[in-house]
């Protein structure tokens, strides 16, 4: 019963990280609930062995004790003799989250750890809410580091801040093209860059490639980002910089990832929801999704080898999803 | 007639015997089972060798096998080891009178043997003497019930003076039962210390003689685990969060594990209540299992509640959420009824966060 389910056990799915919480503890309580799942099932029926056994023979006056042949489970698999079934489980993590920040976590368990470093290498984007105050600086960028500048900020106007995002997004989408060692004099990249279709996939610095603004109230904005190959930490710098660009001084309030790849919000499993059954039919729904990401991504690269010039793909569902997702979620 | 272990060796040397053995395998022989036979057994001889057989356990098993298989006199054995000179003319003087007695019986008799020296505990003895000492009854190899093992175990002893000690206090025995069932550390405690851990917690949390009874038997680890945790959450309480002697107490009375929580895990869930929820101390008090539930629990409700603007914790306004309904009902209850609004929404509401 629990070596069947241990068996469906393997593959990819996304939980969704409180704030607060380390990624490493999550990781470690998703362990914990997936093998107490999978112990709490019955125990196979446990063999049985003839052994002869001493005993009053029935129907004799005498009282005499003999060996009859008698048919008694062997204890060698008894949990209460060799401990429980399942003892740890390989359960690996995607794009890791810091403490503060909250969102989609994606998790691989058994064979998915192997699945996860292959995501790794289609270099998807991510979408984040960040959420910033203006009129204070503090060392960690964070509204509760220590507080080194306050400053007024009624200058400021959601013209301006869109104007400065525009800057950022034009100046990312240069890099972008630039680290993704693409010839650009070739058509083909040319249409590609066009489009928008081009993304580095090897290592780079941290590459935002759309950010707009959904929501200002003075002090406090709403961004929404798609980077790839970013940290946690590295989106309240910029937040920070934001704020310097609009000659006032911001920090972050809050980073929330709304997707990873191609496990978005919905997908993300609730902390009611950290057991074996839900994990189960979360890895069972997201299998054909990263099935067929992976096969895209095999087929391309394929193709890249063959043709002249690379032809990267592009994770064309994303910013429209993005977009969904945000009307969706309650503010 | 019993004879003493000090008189034993004069009338054995008088024995006759069959075969000698030389004195090196004597000394090697007859001292070993003769000073663990003297150690444990007291100085009474029985009446007969039948009798002495019987009483004896393993011990005498090698002592009788060495008297069935050598049959020999530590005559020589005695003369070499034994310290005390007097013995050689007693052996001479008594030779005489025991060659006419056949039997055991009839030679352990006290005649004549008043004027002898009395000998020391770690003289040697000849087998044949070692023998004859008689032990105490011996324990009974079944029993049902402890009662006949507890005057020879001191841990027995130990735990009946224990649980003797607590009756005393007016522990009732279903109460004693559920404390050791719960901390079975308290059994190896001695008395002292028993007595000086309830009279910490009482004089510590000034409660009457029943309630500190009553906090004891549902928390026995209280008891066996260390007091200085303890002693850190009173101060905590009292100067940190600022609660009254008699609110301590209510609450103590209510969830005696506020003792033994973390202090960091308190002063957090503290904050957050009382600087956050803007909730004051009194109503805290009325709701101590605020203190026993996760912070992320408090955290998740109370922001729903607030983000649908159904936040109000004071009683007096209409409207009011108690605490107790806050933490304590499970996530579909909560949501339909103090919330009203679906599970759906408060996980999408979660997913905000």
């Amino acid at each position: 019963m629990g070596s069947a389910r241990l068996a469906r056990l393997h593959g990819l799915f996304a939980a969704y990280k409180p704030p607060g919480l380390k990624w490493k503890h999550l990781r470690d309580t998703m362990e914990l609930q997936l093998l107490k799942g999978l112990n709490a099932g019955k125990p196979p029926a446990p063999e049985q062995r003839v052994r002869f056994l001493l005993g009053p023979m029935e129907g004799s006056e005498k009282k005499e004790l003999t060996l009859t042949a008698t048919s008694v489970p062997t204890l060698t698999s008894h949990p209460l003799v060799c401990g429980p079934a399942f003892t740890s489980l390989k359960i690996g993590v995607g794009h890791r989250l810091d403490a503060q920040a909250s969102g989609v976590l994606v998790f691989g368990v058994g064979q998915g750890c192997r699945l996860l470093t292959d995501m790794y290498n289609v270099h998807l984007t991510k979408d984040y809410t960040v959420r910033g105050l203006l009129g204070k600086a503090t060392d960690d960028f964070r509204e509760d580091g220590r507080l080194v500048e306050k400053t007024t900020y009624d200058h400021v106007t959601r013209e301006k801040l869109d104007r400065i995002l525009a800057m950022i997004q034009g100046s990312h989408q240069k890099a972008l093209v630039t680290y993704s060692n693409l010839d650009l004099k070739t058509q083909e990249a040319y249409e590609m860059a066009v489009r928008g279709l081009i993304r580095p996939m090897n290592k780079s610095p941290m590459l935002i490639t759309g950010i707009r603004c959904l929501h200002f109230a003075p002090p406090e904005f709403l961004l929404e980002v798609q980077c790839m190959h970013e940290t946690q930490k590295q989106l309240r710098k910029l937040v920070h910089e934001i704020g310097l660009e609009l000659k006032t001084t911001a920090v972050c309030t809050q980073v929330r990832r709304t997707r990873d790849g191609i496990f978005t919000l919905d997908d993300a499993l609730l902390r009611t929801q950290w057991d074996l059954h839900s994990v189960l039919d979360a890895i069972q729904a997201a299998a054909p999704r990263v099935a067929a990401e992976l096969e895209k991504s095999l087929r391309l690269e394929l193709d890249t080898q063959q043709l002249p010039s690379p032809r990267w793909p592009w994770d064309s569902e994303g910013p429209s999803s993005a977009l969904g997702l945000e009307s969706d979620v309650g503010h | 007639m019993a004879l003493s272990a000090q008189q034993i060796p004069r009338w054995f040397n008088s024995i006759k015997l069959s075969s000698f053995i030389n004195a090196t395998q004597l000394t090697k022989r007859c001292t070993r089972p003769g000073k663990t036979l003297l150690h444990g057994f007291s100085a009474q001889l029985p009446m007969s060798s039948d009798n002495c057989f019987l009483q004896w356990g393993f011990k005498t098993y090698r002592t009788s096998s060495l008297w069935n298989s050598s049959q020999s006199t530590n005559l020589n054995g005695q003369e070499s080891n034994s310290t005390q000179s007097t013995l050689l003319p007693s052996v001479n003087e008594q030779s005489q009178e025991t060659q006419k007695i056949p039997s055991f019986d009839s030679e352990l008799s006290l005649e004549g043997l008043d004027d002898l020296p009395p000998l020391s505990p770690l003289q040697p003895v000849s087998e044949e003497e070692a023998i004859q000492i008689i032990a105490d009854p011996p324990l009974p190899p079944v029993s049902f019930t402890l009662r006949d093992y507890v005057d020879h175990s001191e841990t027995l002893r130990k735990l009946v003076l224990l649980v003797a000690y607590l009756r005393s206090k007016n522990f009732s025995k279903t109460d004693i039962s559920q404390m050791v069932r719960n901390a079975p550390f308290l059994l190896n405690f001695s008395v002292e210390r028993l007595d000086n851990r309830l009279g910490f917690f009482q004089k510590e949390l000034e409660l009457s003689v029943k309630k500190t009874r009553d906090l004891v038997v549902r928390l026995p680890r209280l008891l066996t685990g260390s007091l200085e945790p303890v002693k850190e959450n009173m101060k905590v309480y009292r100067l940190e969060l600022g609660f009254k002697r008699n609110e301590i107490q209510h609450m103590i009375t209510r969830i005696p594990k506020m003792l033994t929580a973390n202090k960091r895990k308190l002063t957090e869930t503290f904050d957050y209540l009382h600087n956050v929820m803007n909730i004051p101390h009194h109503i805290i008090v009325k709701f101590p299992q605020v203190f026993n539930t996760r912070l992320f629990k408090v955290k998740e409700r109370h922001l729903f509640l607030s983000y649908l603007g159904r936040a109000q914790y004071d009683p007096a306004k209409p409207n009011y959420i108690s605490l107790d309904k806050l933490v304590s009902i499970p996530d579909e209850i909560f949501c339909e009824e103090i919330a009203k609004a679906s599970v759906q929404d408060f996980e999408k509401f979660l997913k905000t966060l």
